[in-house]
């Protein structure tokens, strides 16, 4: 039997008003999976994962994270769970009076009772974990560029060492070497900490060199599966997607780095 | 429950066999268990338990989970055990951990924070740094007033350039809006300056003089600064959070680039809305603090309505009147100017859209009372 799933989604239903989001969706992320969850614009993508974090209550349907109901969690199991996952918003959503370090010292400070010295030096790892320079950790949110911001929220993300990590647009907004050494670290940190991660985003690069599997958001609910099975697909939207101008240059891109590995 | 007892505790135990020190690490290293172990660790490590040691064996074999903060704790053994002059070598980590341990070893301690100065010095440079801004502040914004200044002017020139209905709606929303919380804040201090001149001028028994006192006081400052301070704190506020929400969201490069002035579409309506409104707000909240005043005499000291106009009419010349007036267009400039001037000067993010607010209130209060002082020596060097 497969292992119990990270992430399982039941019947899910959002509306806001007479607009329905999501009807009658499924989905379970397995354990040690890097998801990634795209969607038309507009499709519920981040109301999804604002879902599932528990910052949006469902209409219907039962959400579990790691076992655990997070529509019915009492306030213990929510404190538990909040340590063991971590979120990374769109623009790190970093806490701009405090310092980097700071803003990774914050989930440590409220889960742990480490000594403030022992803080401070593991925030200092994860900061350079998430492949910020050492001398960042006592620059402010303001003082940084978007790209570091992000690596800033990722640090703060992993500050717990969670074992769920969501990822809202990661690459949104980088340079496209930025963004490529955001998906080398991102598929790194998964493999030396056995993570889980959800990640919401549209760039073609990342779905084709990070992600094991698609979630593609289409029609109110969830078809789950690797590129290569999603591209059987007959939908229009997806073939759309993954064979429009964008999605084939980066299969073509993928394929010439995998073919360099073999020769 | 799941949350408690979910992973083992964290156990250490040594095994001391000649000059070789076992360190046999097991049960769940991780970032919550840390804390319970972090003063056993340094414990183990003292000057009395290694002497004599010469190598140690870290086994990871036992470890059951295994994060970032067990490979630090792991490391700064390792590491605190060689600065001892012993031999370390790490055993059982297999290939995850290992990784793991290579990636937290590679990341750089950060620098120590910059030191700022220490007390004297940090007094004398904040002062002169505040100095400083305080003297740019002071050019940028008579630089403003001069470039609005110019828009008014183009603006009079050419009628058809002010937008009417931004004009409109600003006025509707800085002078009717305000109306009742000025109304009401300038009735309140009728009522007090009665109250304290009567308490006061009954001692010599000249209670009717008290008509006088709030009559005069309340056209020539009373009613302005009230309605000048009400106004900075409302609409002021406002201006600056509306353009300072502008700039944040780029709108203002977008005008610029379409080739809009800024100063034309934002400022001039509404520092010419304030302009407009202020002599009303200002003849209005006059009314509402005499109402008040003269309640108050009814009531305390018997002065009714007839006499209280009677005593007023002989008191009251139209010059005090104008005083006051004359001061409303100019303090209504300055807050519009000052509230957009902030707004227009916001950083690119959120928080500097209250920091901003909260400067154009203070300041357009304090030019307004500096102003007000500036016009009382004018007044009394004229005679009037």
């Amino acid at each position: 039997m497969e292992q119990d799933p990270a992430i399982r989604i039941k019947g899910l239903l959002t509306q806001f008003g007479s607009n329905v989001i999501h009807k009658d969706l499924d989905l379970n992320v397995r354990r040690g999976e890097i998801l990634g969850l795209v969607g038309g614009s507009g499709s519920g993508k981040s109301v999804l994962m604002n879902t599932i974090i528990g910052l949006r209550r469902p209409n219907a349907g039962s959400i579990e994270v790691l076992g655990q109901n997070v529509d019915q969690a009492n306030s213990a199991t929510l404190k538990w769970l909040s340590s063991r996952w971590g979120v990374l918003f769109q623009d790190g959503a970093l806490f701009s009076s405090l310092t980097v370090r700071q803003n990774v010292e914050v989930p440590l400070k409220t889960h742990t009772e480490l000594s403030e010295h022992a803080c401070a030096e593991l925030a200092e790892i994860k900061v350079g974990l998430a492949g910020l320079p050492p001398d960042a950790a006592h620059k402010y949110p303001s003082e940084l560029s978007g790209g570091m911001r992000k690596r800033a929220g990722l640090a703060r993300a992993l500050a717990l060492d969670p074992d769920i990590l969501f990822l809202d647009e990661p690459t949104a907004g980088l340079d496209p070497i930025g963004a490529a050494s955001f998906d080398s670290l991102v598929q790194e940190l998964q493999r030396a900490l056995g993570l889980t991660i959800l990640m919401v985003t549209h760039d073609m690069d990342s779905l084709y060199t990070v992600c094991d599997r698609v979630a593609v958001l289409l029609d109110r609910r969830i078809k789950v599966g690797t590129i290569a099975e999603l591209m059987e697909d007959s939908h229009p939207w997806i073939a759309e997607y993954f064979g429009g101008p964008r999605g084939r240059a980066a299969a073509d891109a993928r394929r010439r780095v995998t073919d360099g590995r073999k020769t | 429950m799941a949350t408690a007892g979910r992973e083992a505790a964290a156990r250490l135990t040594t095994d001391r066999d000649g000059s070789q020190l076992r360190l046999l690490f097991a049960g769940s290293w991780t970032t919550a268990n840390l804390a319970d172990r972090e003063a056993e660790l340094d414990g183990t490590l003292n000057r009395r338990a290694l002497a004599g040691v010469e190598r140690a064996v870290l086994s990871l074999d036992q470890v059951t989970h295994f994060d970032t903060a067990g490979a630090w704790a792991t490391l700064r053994t390792a590491r605190r055990l060689r600065d001892a002059g012993v031999e370390v070598a790490i055993e059982g980590a297999g290939a995850d951990r290992q990784r793991l341990l290579e990636a937290v070893e590679q990341t750089e301690p950060a620098p120590s924070p910059p030191r700022g100065l220490r007390f004297p010095l940090s007094f004398l440079a904040n002062l002169g740094k505040l100095t400083l801004t305080l003297g740019a502040d002071a050019r940028a914004l008579t630089g403003f007033l001069g470039l609005t200044t110019l828009v008014f002017l183009r603006a009079l020139l050419r009628p058809s350039r002010i937008r009417f209905t931004s004009l409109i709606h600003h006025m509707q929303k800085t002078g009717v809006d305000s109306l009742p919380i000025v109304g009401l804040l300038a009735f309140l201090i009728g009522v007090v300056l009665a109250y304290q001149g009567a308490d006061q001028l009954a001692r010599f028994g000249a209670q009717i003089y008290t008509v006088n006192l709030l009559g005069i006081s309340v056209l020539r400052e009373m009613g302005i600064l009230i309605t000048a301070i009400i106004v900075a704190g409302r609409s002021g506020s406002a201006f600056t959070a509306q353009i300072g929400t502008m700039k944040v969201n780029q709108e203002i490069d977008a005008m610029r680039t379409i080739g809009l002035d800024p100063v034309e579409v934002l400022v001039l309506p509404r520092a010419l809305a304030l302009v407009l409104v202020m002599p009303l707000l200002t003849f209005y909240a006059n009314i509402m603090a005499i109402l008040g005043g003269g309640l108050m005499v009814w009531v305390l000291l018997g002065i009714d309505p007839a006499a209280f106009v009677r005593q007023l009419h002989q008191s009251l010349n139209v010059e005090a009147l104008l005083v006051g007036m004359i001061k409303a267009p100019v303090f209504a400039f300055v807050i519009g100017l000052v509230g957009c001037f902030e707004g227009l000067r916001t950083g690119g993010n959120a928080e500097s859209v209250g920091t901003q607010t909260t400067r154009a209130v203070v300041e357009a209060i304090f030019l307004v009372i500096v102003l007000d002082a500036f016009f009382s020596v004018f007044f009394s060097v004229i005679g009037v």
